[in-house]
Protein backbone atom coordinates (compact mmCIF):
# COMPACT_ATOMS: atom_id res chain seq x y z
CA UNK A 1 0.00 0.00 0.00
CA UNK A 2 2.94 2.29 0.67
CA UNK A 3 3.65 2.63 -3.00
CA UNK A 4 0.00 3.15 -3.93
CA UNK A 5 -0.22 6.22 -1.74
CA UNK A 6 3.27 7.66 -2.18
CA UNK A 7 3.66 11.35 -1.50
CA UNK A 8 3.45 12.04 -5.23
CA UNK A 9 0.16 10.17 -5.51
CA UNK A 10 -1.20 11.98 -2.47
CA UNK A 11 -0.30 15.22 -4.18
CA UNK A 12 -2.17 14.05 -7.30
CA UNK A 13 -5.23 13.21 -5.22
CA UNK A 14 -5.39 16.20 -2.89
CA UNK A 15 -3.98 19.15 -4.81
CA UNK A 16 -7.15 19.54 -6.94
CA UNK A 17 -9.11 20.17 -3.76
CA UNK A 18 -7.44 23.54 -3.25
CA UNK A 19 -4.17 24.64 -4.88
CA UNK A 20 -5.00 23.09 -8.23
CA UNK A 21 -8.78 23.19 -8.07
CA UNK A 22 -10.38 22.54 -11.47
CA UNK A 23 -12.98 25.29 -11.12
CA UNK A 24 -11.34 28.15 -9.25
CA UNK A 25 -7.74 27.65 -10.41
CA UNK A 26 -7.82 25.71 -13.69
CA UNK A 27 -11.07 27.49 -14.66
CA UNK A 28 -12.59 24.31 -16.09
CA UNK A 29 -16.23 23.24 -15.82
CA UNK A 30 -17.45 26.68 -14.83
CA UNK A 31 -20.53 26.58 -17.04
CA UNK A 32 -21.94 23.46 -15.43
CA UNK A 33 -21.08 24.93 -12.03
CA UNK A 34 -23.51 27.72 -12.90
CA UNK A 35 -26.21 25.50 -14.34
CA UNK A 36 -26.78 22.88 -11.66
CA UNK A 37 -26.25 24.87 -8.46
CA UNK A 38 -29.65 26.49 -7.91
CA UNK A 39 -30.41 23.62 -5.51
CA UNK A 40 -28.08 21.58 -3.33
CA UNK A 41 -29.37 18.14 -4.26
CA UNK A 42 -28.71 18.17 -8.03
CA UNK A 43 -25.33 19.74 -7.28
CA UNK A 44 -24.35 16.82 -5.06
CA UNK A 45 -25.55 14.20 -7.54
CA UNK A 46 -23.78 16.01 -10.36
CA UNK A 47 -20.57 16.11 -8.31
CA UNK A 48 -20.72 12.35 -7.72
CA UNK A 49 -21.51 11.56 -11.37
CA UNK A 50 -18.68 13.75 -12.67
CA UNK A 51 -16.24 12.20 -10.18
CA UNK A 52 -17.15 8.69 -11.31
CA UNK A 53 -16.99 9.55 -14.99
CA UNK A 54 -13.68 11.47 -14.76
CA UNK A 55 -12.06 8.69 -12.74
CA UNK A 56 -13.05 5.91 -15.12
CA UNK A 57 -12.44 7.90 -18.29
CA UNK A 58 -8.98 8.71 -16.95
CA UNK A 59 -8.27 5.03 -16.29
CA UNK A 60 -9.51 3.90 -19.71
CA UNK A 61 -7.59 6.58 -21.61
CA UNK A 62 -4.51 5.88 -19.51
CA UNK A 63 -4.69 2.18 -20.42
CA UNK A 64 -5.11 3.06 -24.09
CA UNK A 65 -2.54 5.86 -24.08
CA UNK A 66 0.22 3.94 -25.87
CA UNK A 67 -2.05 2.86 -28.71
CA UNK A 68 -4.01 6.01 -29.46
CA UNK A 69 -3.08 7.57 -32.82
CA UNK A 70 -1.95 11.10 -32.06
CA UNK A 71 -3.99 12.77 -34.78
CA UNK A 72 -7.35 11.50 -33.57
CA UNK A 73 -6.68 11.47 -29.84
CA UNK A 74 -9.33 14.10 -29.05
CA UNK A 75 -11.91 12.06 -30.97
CA UNK A 76 -10.91 8.91 -29.11
CA UNK A 77 -11.24 10.74 -25.79
CA UNK A 78 -14.64 12.06 -26.77
CA UNK A 79 -15.89 8.62 -27.80
CA UNK A 80 -14.73 7.09 -24.52
CA UNK A 81 -16.35 9.85 -22.47
CA UNK A 82 -19.57 9.81 -24.45
CA UNK A 83 -19.85 6.03 -24.18
CA UNK A 84 -19.18 6.14 -20.45
CA UNK A 85 -21.73 8.88 -19.83
CA UNK A 86 -24.33 7.05 -21.89
CA UNK A 87 -23.79 3.89 -19.86
CA UNK A 88 -24.02 5.83 -16.57
CA UNK A 89 -27.21 7.46 -17.79
CA UNK A 90 -28.74 4.12 -18.83
CA UNK A 91 -27.81 2.57 -15.48
CA UNK A 92 -29.36 5.50 -13.61
CA UNK A 93 -32.54 5.11 -15.64
CA UNK A 94 -32.76 1.46 -14.71
CA UNK A 95 -31.65 1.49 -11.09
CA UNK A 96 -31.98 5.06 -9.77
CA UNK A 97 -34.91 6.49 -11.67
CA UNK A 98 -35.53 9.36 -9.24
CA UNK A 99 -31.94 10.56 -9.44
CA UNK A 100 -32.09 10.34 -13.19
CA UNK A 101 -35.20 12.52 -13.23
CA UNK A 102 -33.47 15.02 -10.94
CA UNK A 103 -30.49 15.34 -13.23
CA UNK A 104 -32.44 15.07 -16.49
CA UNK A 105 -30.44 16.85 -19.17
CA UNK A 106 -27.38 17.45 -17.01
CA UNK A 107 -26.22 13.83 -17.28
CA UNK A 108 -25.75 14.34 -20.99
CA UNK A 109 -23.98 17.60 -20.33
CA UNK A 110 -21.23 15.77 -18.42
CA UNK A 111 -19.86 14.84 -21.86
CA UNK A 112 -19.15 18.47 -22.61
CA UNK A 113 -17.71 19.22 -19.18
CA UNK A 114 -14.29 20.73 -19.83
CA UNK A 115 -12.81 19.04 -16.76
CA UNK A 116 -13.09 15.68 -18.48
CA UNK A 117 -11.27 16.64 -21.66
CA UNK A 118 -8.86 18.77 -19.68
CA UNK A 119 -7.81 15.97 -17.36
CA UNK A 120 -7.66 13.34 -20.13
CA UNK A 121 -5.48 15.58 -22.27
CA UNK A 122 -3.31 16.95 -19.48
CA UNK A 123 -2.92 13.92 -17.24
CA UNK A 124 -4.22 10.55 -18.40
CA UNK A 125 -2.35 10.62 -21.73
CA UNK A 126 0.95 10.80 -19.88
CA UNK A 127 0.46 8.81 -16.69
CA UNK A 128 -0.32 5.30 -15.53
CA UNK A 129 -3.83 4.05 -14.72
CA UNK A 130 -3.58 4.25 -10.93
CA UNK A 131 -2.27 7.84 -10.89
CA UNK A 132 -4.90 8.74 -13.47
CA UNK A 133 -7.62 7.22 -11.32
CA UNK A 134 -6.48 9.29 -8.32
CA UNK A 135 -6.27 12.39 -10.50
CA UNK A 136 -9.84 11.79 -11.67
CA UNK A 137 -11.14 11.29 -8.14
CA UNK A 138 -9.26 14.36 -6.90
CA UNK A 139 -10.49 16.61 -9.67
CA UNK A 140 -14.03 15.31 -9.40
CA UNK A 141 -14.04 16.05 -5.69
CA UNK A 142 -12.44 19.45 -6.19
CA UNK A 143 -15.17 20.28 -8.69
CA UNK A 144 -17.84 18.87 -6.38
CA UNK A 145 -16.57 20.88 -3.43
CA UNK A 146 -17.01 24.16 -5.30
CA UNK A 147 -20.41 23.04 -6.61
CA UNK A 148 -21.66 22.24 -3.13
CA UNK A 149 -20.41 25.54 -1.69
CA UNK A 150 -22.11 27.54 -4.46
CA UNK A 151 -25.33 25.52 -4.21
CA UNK A 152 -25.36 25.93 -0.44
CA UNK A 153 -25.42 29.73 -0.66
CA UNK A 154 -27.74 29.85 -3.65
CA UNK A 155 -30.36 27.56 -2.17
CA UNK A 156 -30.12 29.10 1.31
CA UNK A 157 -30.39 32.71 0.17
CA UNK A 158 -32.53 32.11 -2.91
CA UNK A 159 -35.11 29.65 -1.61
CA UNK A 160 -34.57 29.66 2.16
CA UNK A 161 -34.17 25.88 2.05
CA UNK A 162 -31.34 23.34 2.17
CA UNK A 163 -31.78 20.01 0.38
CA UNK A 164 -35.43 20.99 0.07
CA UNK A 165 -35.91 21.41 3.83
CA UNK A 166 -37.03 24.83 5.04
CA UNK A 167 -34.28 26.36 7.19
CA UNK A 168 -35.23 30.03 7.24
CA UNK A 169 -37.98 30.11 9.89
CA UNK A 170 -41.47 31.35 9.00
CA UNK A 171 -41.05 34.01 11.69
CA UNK A 172 -38.33 35.66 9.61
CA UNK A 173 -40.72 35.92 6.64
CA UNK A 174 -43.43 37.33 8.88
CA UNK A 175 -40.93 39.90 10.01
CA UNK A 176 -40.36 41.02 6.43
CA UNK A 177 -37.49 38.81 5.25
CA UNK A 178 -37.69 38.05 1.53
CA UNK A 179 -35.84 35.33 -0.39
CA UNK A 180 -33.38 36.82 -2.84
CA UNK A 181 -34.82 35.68 -6.17
CA UNK A 182 -31.67 36.77 -7.98
CA UNK A 183 -29.70 34.05 -6.21
CA UNK A 184 -31.58 31.37 -8.15
CA UNK A 185 -30.70 32.93 -11.50
CA UNK A 186 -27.44 31.87 -13.20
CA UNK A 187 -25.69 35.29 -13.00
CA UNK A 188 -25.56 35.06 -9.21
CA UNK A 189 -23.65 31.77 -9.48
CA UNK A 190 -21.01 33.72 -11.38
CA UNK A 191 -20.75 36.19 -8.51
CA UNK A 192 -20.53 33.38 -5.96
CA UNK A 193 -17.77 31.71 -7.98
CA UNK A 194 -15.96 35.04 -8.16
CA UNK A 195 -16.30 35.51 -4.40
CA UNK A 196 -14.87 32.02 -3.82
CA UNK A 197 -11.95 32.74 -6.14
CA UNK A 198 -11.33 36.02 -4.33
CA UNK A 199 -11.30 34.36 -0.92
CA UNK A 200 -9.20 31.47 -2.22
CA UNK A 201 -6.52 33.72 -3.76
CA UNK A 202 -6.46 36.04 -0.79
CA UNK A 203 -5.48 33.00 1.26
CA UNK A 204 -3.11 31.49 -1.31
CA UNK A 205 -0.98 34.45 -2.32
CA UNK A 206 1.19 32.35 -4.64
CA UNK A 207 -1.80 31.91 -6.99
CA UNK A 208 -2.21 35.64 -7.55
CA UNK A 209 -1.26 36.93 -10.98
CA UNK A 210 0.30 40.33 -11.31
CA UNK B 1 4.05 -0.06 -35.43
CA UNK B 2 3.81 3.43 -36.82
CA UNK B 3 1.08 5.11 -34.83
CA UNK B 4 0.90 8.06 -37.16
CA UNK B 5 0.22 6.14 -40.36
CA UNK B 6 -3.13 6.65 -42.06
CA UNK B 7 -3.98 2.98 -42.10
CA UNK B 8 -3.37 2.59 -38.38
CA UNK B 9 -5.51 5.63 -37.64
CA UNK B 10 -8.40 4.48 -39.81
CA UNK B 11 -8.37 0.90 -38.53
CA UNK B 12 -8.08 2.13 -34.95
CA UNK B 13 -11.06 4.47 -35.34
CA UNK B 14 -13.16 1.83 -37.08
CA UNK B 15 -12.49 -0.86 -34.47
CA UNK B 16 -13.13 1.56 -31.63
CA UNK B 17 -16.44 2.76 -33.02
CA UNK B 18 -17.71 -0.77 -33.65
CA UNK B 19 -16.65 -1.87 -30.19
CA UNK B 20 -18.34 1.08 -28.50
CA UNK B 21 -21.49 0.56 -30.56
CA UNK B 22 -21.67 -3.07 -29.49
CA UNK B 23 -21.18 -2.18 -25.81
CA UNK B 24 -23.83 0.55 -25.92
CA UNK B 25 -26.31 -1.60 -27.80
CA UNK B 26 -25.80 -4.39 -25.29
CA UNK B 27 -26.28 -2.05 -22.30
CA UNK B 28 -29.38 -0.54 -23.80
CA UNK B 29 -30.91 -3.92 -24.65
CA UNK B 30 -30.21 -5.54 -21.31
CA UNK B 31 -31.60 -2.60 -19.31
CA UNK B 32 -34.61 -1.91 -21.51
CA UNK B 33 -37.11 -3.89 -19.46
CA UNK B 34 -36.12 -2.43 -16.08
CA UNK B 35 -36.26 1.07 -17.55
CA UNK B 36 -39.67 0.51 -19.09
CA UNK B 37 -40.96 -0.71 -15.75
CA UNK B 38 -39.58 2.39 -13.99
CA UNK B 39 -41.21 4.64 -16.55
CA UNK B 40 -44.57 2.90 -16.15
CA UNK B 41 -44.39 3.14 -12.38
CA UNK B 42 -43.47 6.80 -12.63
CA UNK B 43 -46.45 7.41 -14.90
CA UNK B 44 -48.73 5.62 -12.44
CA UNK B 45 -47.39 7.79 -9.61
CA UNK B 46 -48.05 10.93 -11.64
CA UNK B 47 -51.63 9.82 -12.29
CA UNK B 48 -52.17 8.93 -8.66
CA UNK B 49 -50.81 12.32 -7.57
CA UNK B 50 -53.33 13.96 -9.90
CA UNK B 51 -56.10 12.40 -7.80
CA UNK B 52 -54.36 13.47 -4.58
CA UNK B 53 -52.96 10.02 -3.79
CA UNK B 54 -49.27 9.99 -2.89
CA UNK B 55 -47.53 6.61 -2.77
CA UNK B 56 -44.06 5.15 -2.93
CA UNK B 57 -42.70 3.60 -6.09
CA UNK B 58 -43.02 0.20 -4.42
CA UNK B 59 -46.77 0.52 -3.84
CA UNK B 60 -47.61 2.45 -6.98
CA UNK B 61 -48.72 -0.51 -9.06
CA UNK B 62 -51.02 -2.06 -6.46
CA UNK B 63 -52.63 1.27 -5.57
CA UNK B 64 -53.03 2.11 -9.23
CA UNK B 65 -54.81 -1.17 -9.93
CA UNK B 66 -57.08 -0.63 -6.95
CA UNK B 67 -58.14 2.92 -7.76
CA UNK B 68 -58.02 3.16 -11.53
CA UNK B 69 -60.08 0.34 -12.98
CA UNK B 70 -61.45 1.90 -16.13
CA UNK B 71 -59.64 3.57 -18.99
CA UNK B 72 -60.53 4.32 -22.59
CA UNK B 73 -59.62 6.56 -25.51
CA UNK B 74 -61.69 9.45 -26.80
CA UNK B 75 -61.44 11.02 -30.23
CA UNK B 76 -61.82 14.70 -31.06
CA UNK B 77 -65.59 14.38 -31.40
CA UNK B 78 -65.80 13.05 -27.86
CA UNK B 79 -66.63 9.46 -28.84
CA UNK B 80 -65.31 6.62 -26.76
CA UNK B 81 -62.96 4.21 -28.47
CA UNK B 82 -61.53 0.93 -27.34
CA UNK B 83 -57.77 0.79 -26.97
CA UNK B 84 -54.74 0.70 -24.76
CA UNK B 85 -55.08 4.00 -22.91
CA UNK B 86 -52.05 3.52 -20.67
CA UNK B 87 -49.71 2.72 -23.54
CA UNK B 88 -50.86 5.60 -25.76
CA UNK B 89 -48.10 7.92 -26.88
CA UNK B 90 -49.76 11.16 -25.85
CA UNK B 91 -47.19 13.36 -27.58
CA UNK B 92 -47.99 11.69 -30.90
CA UNK B 93 -51.72 11.73 -30.27
CA UNK B 94 -51.70 15.49 -29.70
CA UNK B 95 -49.51 16.11 -32.74
CA UNK B 96 -51.59 13.96 -35.09
CA UNK B 97 -55.08 14.66 -33.71
CA UNK B 98 -55.27 11.05 -32.56
CA UNK B 99 -57.41 9.59 -29.80
CA UNK B 100 -56.49 10.67 -26.27
CA UNK B 101 -56.59 8.59 -23.11
CA UNK B 102 -59.05 9.05 -20.26
CA UNK B 103 -58.64 7.22 -16.97
CA UNK B 104 -61.46 6.82 -14.50
CA UNK B 105 -60.46 6.68 -10.87
CA UNK B 106 -62.79 5.94 -8.00
CA UNK B 107 -61.91 8.02 -4.95
CA UNK B 108 -64.18 7.62 -1.89
CA UNK B 109 -66.90 6.24 -4.15
CA UNK B 110 -66.78 9.24 -6.49
CA UNK B 111 -65.75 9.04 -10.12
CA UNK B 112 -62.82 11.22 -11.15
CA UNK B 113 -61.75 11.64 -14.77
CA UNK B 114 -58.01 11.83 -15.31
CA UNK B 115 -57.00 13.60 -18.53
CA UNK B 116 -53.60 13.73 -20.15
CA UNK B 117 -51.81 16.97 -20.99
CA UNK B 118 -48.76 17.69 -23.08
CA UNK B 119 -47.01 20.93 -24.02
CA UNK B 120 -43.71 22.75 -24.26
CA UNK B 121 -41.86 24.54 -21.48
CA UNK B 122 -38.70 26.61 -21.76
CA UNK B 123 -36.12 23.89 -22.41
CA UNK B 124 -38.18 20.88 -23.35
CA UNK B 125 -41.51 19.15 -23.07
CA UNK B 126 -43.81 19.57 -20.08
CA UNK B 127 -46.66 17.20 -19.40
CA UNK B 128 -49.08 16.29 -16.71
CA UNK B 129 -52.41 14.88 -15.63
CA UNK B 130 -55.44 16.76 -14.45
CA UNK B 131 -58.40 15.11 -12.75
CA UNK B 132 -61.95 16.44 -12.92
CA UNK B 133 -64.92 15.71 -10.70
CA UNK B 134 -67.97 13.78 -11.87
CA UNK B 135 -69.40 17.01 -13.35
CA UNK B 136 -66.43 17.08 -15.77
CA UNK B 137 -65.83 20.72 -14.87
CA UNK B 138 -64.35 21.16 -11.40
CA UNK B 139 -60.69 20.23 -10.99
CA UNK B 140 -60.09 17.64 -8.32
CA UNK B 141 -56.32 17.50 -8.61
CA UNK B 142 -53.39 17.94 -10.96
CA UNK B 143 -49.80 16.93 -11.42
CA UNK B 144 -47.12 18.41 -13.66
CA UNK B 145 -43.85 16.99 -14.90
CA UNK B 146 -41.08 18.35 -17.06
CA UNK B 147 -37.98 17.10 -18.76
CA UNK B 148 -35.44 19.81 -18.08
CA UNK B 149 -36.89 23.05 -16.76
CA UNK B 150 -34.56 25.24 -14.69
CA UNK B 151 -34.16 23.89 -11.13
CA UNK B 152 -35.53 26.35 -8.58
CA UNK B 153 -37.51 28.24 -11.22
CA UNK B 154 -39.56 26.53 -13.94
CA UNK B 155 -38.91 23.12 -12.42
CA UNK B 156 -41.04 24.13 -9.43
CA UNK B 157 -44.16 23.30 -11.48
CA UNK B 158 -43.70 19.71 -10.37
CA UNK B 159 -43.96 20.73 -6.70
CA UNK B 160 -47.20 20.11 -4.79
CA UNK B 161 -47.65 23.80 -3.89
CA UNK B 162 -48.17 24.57 -7.56
CA UNK B 163 -50.54 21.74 -8.42
CA UNK B 164 -52.57 22.40 -5.25
CA UNK B 165 -53.53 25.80 -6.62
CA UNK B 166 -55.69 24.05 -9.22
CA UNK B 167 -57.97 22.34 -6.71
CA UNK B 168 -61.59 23.41 -7.14
CA UNK B 169 -61.05 25.56 -10.25
CA UNK B 170 -63.48 25.24 -13.14
CA UNK B 171 -62.51 24.72 -16.74
CA UNK B 172 -65.86 26.02 -18.05
CA UNK B 173 -67.19 29.48 -17.17
CA UNK B 174 -70.61 30.18 -15.70
CA UNK B 175 -72.23 30.07 -19.17
CA UNK B 176 -70.72 26.67 -19.86
CA UNK B 177 -68.15 27.93 -22.36
CA UNK B 178 -64.74 26.27 -22.30
CA UNK B 179 -62.18 28.70 -20.87
CA UNK B 180 -59.39 26.51 -19.44
CA UNK B 181 -57.44 27.68 -16.40
CA UNK B 182 -54.94 30.48 -16.85
CA UNK B 183 -51.51 30.57 -15.22
CA UNK B 184 -50.75 34.23 -14.53
CA UNK B 185 -47.97 36.24 -12.96
CA UNK B 186 -48.44 36.24 -9.18
CA UNK B 187 -50.69 39.10 -8.15
CA UNK B 188 -52.31 39.49 -11.57
CA UNK B 189 -55.64 38.07 -12.65
CA UNK B 190 -57.85 37.51 -15.67
CA UNK B 191 -61.52 38.27 -16.20
CA UNK B 192 -64.06 35.57 -16.91
CA UNK B 193 -62.03 32.46 -16.24
CA UNK B 194 -60.34 30.60 -13.42
CA UNK B 195 -56.67 31.33 -12.89
CA UNK B 196 -53.76 30.33 -10.66
CA UNK B 197 -50.53 32.09 -9.70
CA UNK B 198 -47.48 31.18 -11.74
CA UNK B 199 -43.92 30.97 -10.40
CA UNK B 200 -41.74 34.06 -10.16
CA UNK B 201 -38.71 33.62 -12.38
CA UNK B 202 -40.35 30.73 -14.20
CA UNK B 203 -42.43 32.87 -16.51
CA UNK B 204 -41.78 31.03 -19.77
CA UNK B 205 -42.40 27.63 -18.20
CA UNK B 206 -45.64 28.95 -16.71
CA UNK B 207 -46.74 30.34 -20.05
CA UNK B 208 -46.02 26.88 -21.43
CA UNK B 209 -48.20 25.30 -18.75
CA UNK B 210 -50.92 27.84 -19.49
CA UNK B 211 -50.87 26.94 -23.21
CA UNK B 212 -50.65 23.25 -22.39
CA UNK B 213 -53.78 23.43 -20.23
CA UNK B 214 -55.71 25.24 -22.93
CA UNK B 215 -54.55 23.14 -25.88
CA UNK B 216 -54.86 19.81 -24.12
CA UNK B 217 -58.22 20.38 -22.44
CA UNK B 218 -59.53 21.90 -25.67
CA UNK B 219 -59.10 18.48 -27.29
CA UNK B 220 -61.26 16.92 -24.60
CA UNK B 221 -64.04 19.54 -24.67
CA UNK B 222 -66.49 17.45 -26.69
CA UNK B 223 -65.93 14.51 -24.39
CA UNK B 224 -66.41 16.69 -21.32
CA UNK B 225 -69.67 18.12 -22.67
CA UNK B 226 -71.00 14.69 -23.65
CA UNK B 227 -72.54 12.16 -21.32
CA UNK B 228 -70.16 9.37 -22.26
Amino acid sequence: MGKLFSSKNKEVLFSPLSKNNPVVVQMLGVCSALAVTAKLEPAIVMAISVTVVVAFANVIISLMRNTIPNRIRIIVQLVVVAALVTIVSELLKAYAYDVNKQLSVFVGLIITNCILMGRLEAFALGNGPWESFLDGIGNGLGYGLILVVIAFFRELLGSGTLLGIQVVPQAAYDFGYVNNGLMILPPMAMFVVAAIIWAHRAKNKDLQEN
Amino acid sequence: MNRDSNIYTIVYAAVMVVLVAVILAFTSQSLRETQKKNEDIDKMMQMLRSVRVIVDATEAETTYNQLIKESFLVNKAGEKLEGDAFGTDVAKAFAKDGALPVFVATIDGEKKYILSMRGAGLWGPVWGFISLDKNKDTVYGADFSHQGETPGLGAEISQPFFSKEFYGKNVFNAEGVFKSIAVVKPGKGVEGQAYVDGISGGTITCQGVDRMLYNSLDRYVDFLKSNN
